[in-house]
């Protein structure tokens, strides 16, 4: 058993949290991980992505090859697009539908969000409303973690426990606002319908 | 000990702490940056050694150079451009030798993430004649550093970790042993340190003895492993550092996985190779970085009746970081299907400078003062400024080297570029700006030099800046630059016209003018409100 992630989204929008708490309570329950991240220049505004692999097995790669991820987990729809070549044909893309707007030809938003609908499993979540909901719009990051939380392969129960620990040192209100951001996300996503999984690529070592 | 989740510079880190390390030392640079970071915070804990940031690469050598000396454990990382400044040192390092153990990290960028070039620090190790290890996983990277100081103890020489950025900046788990304890101090014998030719020569031939001994250690090392099939002989694979994993990825999808030799361990293991080669009709090399395995099995004839494949032959791609899908298109493999966006193009979302941005109001200011001269040059240096290029700004016209900028513009000035502008960050400049400065006042060249002190180094995550505030005005002074032309100003949105007052004035001045631009870092700003 397997599971490959990749996140997308802006420097700053806090993609590097999001694989922090999964691979946290990976770790815990003994599972083999790599995360690989991007530092340096791109943070500064620009596209940034994280390559994250959970497996029982040993994890040989620390780059998910094009045509094996699970899952794109996107805090942006125009990054969530980018890394779609990475997806298994039956894998799945979550997105917020809010876009962070920072370059002169941003293309239109409808169509965007037309092209995730394309992929036959996607969910798009309107982040930031959520997220205001929680208590602060900086806490998109945790929604679409919320979001993700039921399809992923660590237990959905050892997650909030990272996001304590992740925003234990900026003080309570931030911890809880976090925690309900999550917990809002997961209820979207439990909410929603999703195309079911066609089962997982065979003939691949590991599946 | 317990597993923990480590970055790749991380447990090389740690893997230095727990050889004995007594002191680290490292100018920032990504991909290399947190192995410091790393350092600098274990050390704040514990105290046990010492661990800093220097003001470049080649004085960061150079204290290593100077631990290693004194008979103590020391660890020199940069990022691989960075071993371009330190080379001086490093080549030399060879010859008069480790007396402590010397570890030297270069973390190497292929696909030039965040760099200007993808060079590949494993051929400094191949001139300096020197032992280098190559991890292609976390273990490997915490295990061989600790290695590397017993090597480089054992040889008597300088010893080498190449990293790349996907392993730096990538995590997994790292189960770490038993520490040991750091070397007591003893001093380098001075025939050995002191290069004069006479005795340099007698060192040199030391290294060219050494040779075989060391191929030996390689062909003997647990990191290299050969594994030969019988069911398949047309294809073998060599494969070196994290290409290794690429290889392994794919295997499953092989009828018949090929005979793989691994390399992580140099000089080249001939006697593996050999094995190989024998062993199979096409071998196919796959390494990260610039083809170096590859080139020396190729030679210039080729070896007779085998296929070489690899980046030579075309079968991988020259340029840019392998992948496991190049990886697995090079093995003969289809590519795996996938979902694609159907010929839809996504906007590119490039690098920026942040809303707010100092550097952003002088580039404005600057545009402004520059709107009267039709035949201005700026030449800028490496930092967040080097965003000035892309639009709004679109005012650098040149990025080459660290210092480059300062050097640049006196060459472009004397040969009548008019105006000459140099812009160059407060980091950058006691990198390797101050020494073309100093000869830029001997001079009085006519140009104008803009030092960006944002007191900070943004570019690589806001560590701190020897040349900022005001050492760096006494700095400038310190040089020869007429005060009356070392001009501050506050670069602000409010303060735009007067600014490029200030600065037209300074280029309408015939030598030499630095203007100096203080405002700080949003970033490192917005971390003091954090820390409290
Ligand atoms: C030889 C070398 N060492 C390190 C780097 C990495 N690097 C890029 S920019 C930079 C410094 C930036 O600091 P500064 O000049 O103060 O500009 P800022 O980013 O703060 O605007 C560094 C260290 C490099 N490119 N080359
Ligand atoms: S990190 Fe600092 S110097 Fe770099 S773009 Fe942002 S504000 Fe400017």
């Amino acid at each position: 058993m397997k599971q490959d992630i990749i996140l997308a989204g802006v420097g700053g929008q806090g993609i590097i949290s999001i694989a922090y708490v999964i691979a946290s309570a990976a770790l815990e329950e003994g599972l083999e991980l790599k995360q690989a991240e991007v530092h340096g220049m791109s943070q500064r505004g620009g596209a940034v992505q994280s390559h994250l692999r959970i497996s029982r097995e040993r994890i040989w790669s620390d780059l998910i090859p094009r045509g094996e991820a699970d899952l794109v987990l996107s805090v942006e729809p125009l990054e969530a697009l980018r890394y779609i070549d990475y997806l298994r044909p039956d894998g799945m893309i979550i997105s917020s539908r809010v876009p962070f707007i920072n370059i002169r030809d941003y293309p239109d938003l409808e169509t965007l969000l037309s092209k995730i609908r394309e992929i036959p499993r996607h969910l798009i979540i309107d982040s930031e409303k959520l997220a205001k909901e929680a208590g602060s719009s900086r806490t998109q990051n945790m929604v679409l973690l919320g979001a993700a939380a039921g399809r992923l392969m660590v237990k959905e129960e050892g997650l909030p426990r990272y996001i304590k620990v992740l925003f234990e040192r900026h003080g309570e209100t931030i911890v809880a606002s976090n925690l309900k951001a999550f917990a809002l996300g997961q209820a979207v996503a439990a909410a929603a319908d999703f195309v079911p999984a066609s089962g997982g690529r065979t003939g691949r070592g590991g599946g | 000990m317990k597993p923990e989740i480590l970055l790749g510079d991380e447990a090389v880190a740690l893997g230095a702490i727990h050889a004995g390390l007594s002191a680290g030392y490292s100018y920032p640079g990504t991909p290399a940056s947190e192995i410091m970071e790393y350092l600098i915070k274990a050390a704040a804990k514990t105290k046990a050694f010492v661990a800093s940031w220097s003001v470049n690469e080649k004085v960061a050598f150079e204290e290593a150079l100077g631990v290693s000396f004194a008979g103590k454990r020391a660890l020199v990382s940069m990022k691989h451009v960075g071993l371009n400044v330190a080379a001086d040192p490093f080549m030399s390092s060879a010859l008069t030798g480790a007396n402590g153990g010397l570890v030297v990290v270069p973390a190497d960028d292929p696909g030039m993430h965040s760099s200007q070039n993808e060079q590949d620090s494993r051929f400094y190790a191949d001139f300096a004649k020197i032992v280098c290890f190559e991890p292609s996983n976390h273990q490997e990277a915490y295990e061989m550093t600790r290695q590397a100081f017993d090597v480089s103890e054992k040889l008597g020489l300088p010893v080498m970790i190449r990293l790349v950025t996907r392993l730096s900046h990538s995590r997994s788990s790292v189960r770490p042993r038993e520490p040991r304890g750091q070397n007591e101090l003893k001093y380098g014998a001075s025939q050995d340190w002191t290069l004069l030719p006479v005795n340099a020569r007698r060192r040199f031939k030391g290294i060219l003895d050494g040779q075989a001994a060391m191929v030996r250690l390689s062909e003997e090392s647990e990191f290299n492993s050969l594994r030969l099939t019988d069911k398949d002989r047309s294809l073998g694979v060599i494969a070196s550092g994290i290409a290794f994993n690429y290889v392994q990825e794919n295997l499953p999808d092989l009828e018949i996985p090929p005979s793989l030799l691994k390399v992580c361990t140099y000089p080249i293991p001939e006697k593996l190779i050999r094995g190989l080669v024998e062993h199979v009709e096409t071998v196919l090399v796959v390494e990260e970085g610039y083809p170096l395995i590859e080139r020396s099995l190729r030679g210039f004839f080729g070896v007779a009746g085998k296929t070489i494949k690899g980046k030579l032959s075309g079968d991988l791609p020259q340029t840019g970081e392998l992948s496991p899908e190049t990886v697995r298109l090079a093995l003969g493999l289809k590519p795996l299907e996938r979902l694609d966006l159907g010929g839809f193009k996504l906007a590119a979302r490039p690098p920026q400078l942040c809303a707010g941005c100092p550097h952003a109001d002088t580039f404005h200011a600057l545009n402004k003062a520059l709107r009267e001269y039709d035949k201005a040059n700026v030449f800028s240096d490496i930092g967040c400024y080097t965003l000035g290029y892309y639009p709004p700004y679109q005012v650098v016209q040149t990025c080459v080297c660290m210092g480059a900028s300062v050097s640049m513009a006196k060459g472009g000035a004397e040969v009548g570029i008019h105006p000459s502008i140099a812009v160059i960050g407060d980091s950058t400049f006691g990198h390797s700006g101050l020494t073309p400065l100093l000869e830029a006042a001997a001079a009085d060249t006519n140009m104008t030099v803009f030092i960006l002190d944002n007191s900070t180094v943004a570019m690589t995550g806001g560590q701190p800046s020897y040349a900022t505030g005001e050492r760096l005005l006494r700095m400038i002074e310190g040089v020869g630059v007429a005060k009356e032309h070392i001009r501050v100003i506050e670069p602000l949105p409010k303060n735009l016209d007067k600014n490029a007052l200030v600065i037209k004035e300074e280029i309408d001045h015939h030598g030499l003018s630095v203007i100096v631009a203080v405002r700080e870092c949003l970033e490192e700003a917005k971390k003091k409100r954090r820390s409290g």
